[in-house]
């Protein structure tokens, strides 16, 4: 234990602890503000070497072409095919995790018995803890062969096991952010509805869930934006071919799975191929921002103090 | 008047108790339907987990083996191992942690500590808060461009440590914030009183108490990075290496990696030696979280 007591402006310790103050100060300023830095870093890398992209490519082009061929003779750098592809699984994958994070979530708090909900938790934290590429084996290996079973037209890679497998990734996120929110609710809530005679369906609909809205929304949000990101289990089940379709069977494209495959190749640097690298990950990278500042917007706008 | 009114803004008082008796046998088969399928939803969830993992299980543990261990990854299923993977993993997550623990630690301090409320400071915590859900890929374009482009490091051990570094920071000083928000107040306050300096307070009272707190978030980042895949693809890092990397500057391939490789190639036995390293993969991932639930839950210093 330290004894600060008795110490003077004039002590030398005491001006040895503020010369350290200082400097540690300088130190961890620098630290915070790296943190800066890989923002800037980020969008100043991505928005330099798009510049070189869009000199080869006219945006237009790029933005609203509906073709995707970019590294093949004749080339086409119509990017709405991959933006689809994401979308189709980030879509399918909602499909997935939202009824089975909701419900998870409300079985959770509402229902399960604290023995069983002290042995749920640790599994949906395990898997919340999987890797991607754990998952991407799941998709090809485990999900894909039984699919074709069930759905004999099923191509090796499609895009239902990629957003199965990316459905069964996010469903910790809702589950444990709405488990959260649900939670924070009042108990006295719940208790005047069911004091009216509701039933628990009714509480859980029309209390519960109304009350706990924006946490829902947000985790909704946030498991969307984290499903648009998701890249290795999306590269191995979903292919490698950009089209526009609306069959779940198919092969398709993702932007991360597109980007996964050009670094994969012998791409020379400076080439076309290259730069649309960083058009395909600036796309990325402001949908998910937008998405996740949007989640925090609606946590911060719409939330409701019960005290 | 009863089902007419659920859409008025009060939705909780919307008079159940006017429901007619009919009305209320089907009302109450509708909530035991409810519940019967969260609890079915919940368990099939469970369920599935465990068939996945067990399936992994069945088709790893005939491969795993002390050779596959020891051995360098090869054209024959049988000869295969994961050799330079593990020791590739292993430096590459020791320049994570030498990168992101200091600054990471460094920076949750400073702003939960040391740094004036303000404009800024709410600035940087949104910045964090962002930079958190950037999907990894795009770290790895990050890496590219800087490590391996810019500062020319090359597709070596380097590059993918610091690119992983840069993806946890985030994470890393988000749960140092939290555990140190945990601290009483009133600590604080008391050394204050006493004439200690703010870094003083800091260094001697605040990180001692929050300590395992911190730990068990660092730990929980790291699994994650060792776990991650995309970014160290675009950074280069390559599936057949037949060496151990000797310096920071060597080429390598981690364990995640050669993972990804041998799931894409057609062959049955390769899947199969997929499922081993999945297996010596979530190995690792449970020894490092069993160290962070032995640690939160070992003795220390409590104010309370």
């Amino acid at each position: 234990m330290k004894n600060f007591s008795l110490v003077t402006s004039q002590d030398r310790s005491y001006q040895l602890a503020i010369w350290e103050q200082r400097a540690i100060r300088v130190v961890l300023t620098a630290c915070a503000l790296l943190s800066v830095a890989i923002t800037i870093g980020i969008i100043v890398m991505l928005m330099v070497h798009c510049r070189y992209f869009f000199l080869e490519v006219p945006w237009p082009q790029f933005f609203f072409g509906t073709k995707w061929a970019p590294l093949f003779e004749p080339r086409h750098f119509g990017v709405l095919p991959i933006i689809w592809g994401t979308l189709l699984v980030s879509l399918g994958a909602c499909a997935i995790s939202i009824p089975f994070g909701l419900g998870i979530a409300l079985f959770l708090s509402e229902f399960a018995k604290p023995r069983t909900r002290s042995i749920f938790k640790p599994i949906i934290e395990l898997l919340a803890g999987i890797p991607s590429v754990v998952f991407g084996y799941f998709a090809l290996i485990t999900i894909t062969p039984a699919l074709k079973i069930i759905l004999p037209q099923t191509e090796v890679f499609n895009a239902l096991s990629a957003s199965i497998v990316v459905g069964i990734m996010t469903i910790p996120m809702i589950s444990s952010l709405s488990d959260d929110a649900f939670r924070s609710i009042p108990r006295s809530l719940r208790e005047a509805g069911y004091a009216m005679g509701a039933t628990s369906f009714e509480v859980s609909f029309q209390v519960v869930l109304p009350a706990a809205i924006s946490g829902v929304i947000a985790s909704i949000i946030l498991a969307f934006s984290r499903a648009i990101g998701e890249t290795m289990a999306v590269t191995l089940a979903a292919g490698a071919s950009p089209k526009l379709t609306l069959n779940f069977l198919e092969s398709i494209q993702t932007m991360t799975s597109y980007i996964v495959q050009v670094s994969m190749g012998d791409t020379p640097h400076g080439s076309v191929e290259y730069y649309s690298l960083f058009a395909v990950a600036a796309i990325l990278f402001f949908i998910t921002l937008f998405f996740n500042i949007f989640a925090d917007f609606v946590l911060r706008k719409t939330r409701i103090s019960y005290i | 008047m009863a089902r007419h009114q659920e859409n008025q803004d009060n939705s909780s008082q919307s008079g159940f108790l006017f429901e007619e008796s009919t009305n209320l046998q089907r009302r109450r088969l509708l909530a035991t339907l409810f519940r019967r399928t969260c609890r079915a939803i919940s368990y099939l969830l469970v369920g599935m987990v465990c068939y996945l993992l067990w399936d992994v299980f069945s088709d790893g543990i005939p491969w795993l083996s002390w050779d596959f261990l020891t051995h360098y990854a090869s054209r024959l299923p049988e000869k295969s191992g994961i050799k330079a993977s593990l020791f590739g993993s292993l430096w590459v997550i020791a320049i994570t942690i030498t990168f992101a623990l200091p600054v990471g630690i460094g920076a949750g301090t400073y702003l939960e500590e040391l740094m004036p409320e303000g404009k800024l400071k709410d600035l940087i915590s949104l910045n964090i808060q962002n930079l958190a859900g950037v999907p990894s890929i795009v770290y790895g374009i990050l890496g590219l461009a800087i490590f391996v482009r810019t500062f020319n490091f090359g597709t070596s051990v380097l590059s993918g440590g610091l690119t992983l570094g840069l993806l946890i920071l985030p994470i890393i000083i988000i749960v140092t914030r939290e555990s140190l928000r945990s601290v009483p107040q009133s600590i604080r306050q008391a050394a204050l009183a006493m004439g200690a300096t703010e870094w003083q307070v800091v260094k001697y009272y605040v990180l001692p108490t929050s300590f395992s707190g911190i730990l068990t978030g660092v730990i929980l980042a790291v699994s994650r990075a060792i776990g991650e895949t995309a970014p160290l693809i675009l950074v280069g890092a390559v599936a057949y290496i037949r060496y151990t990397p000797d310096s920071p500057l060597d080429a390598y391939t981690t364990l995640p990696i050669q993972i990804y490789n041998w799931v894409g190639k057609p062959k049955q036995e390769f899947h199969e030696l997929a499922a081993a390293g999945i297996l010596v993969l979530l190995a690792i991932m449970f020894l490092i979280n069993l160290v962070a639930i032995v640690l939160r839950q070992r003795k220390q210093k409590t104010y309370i």
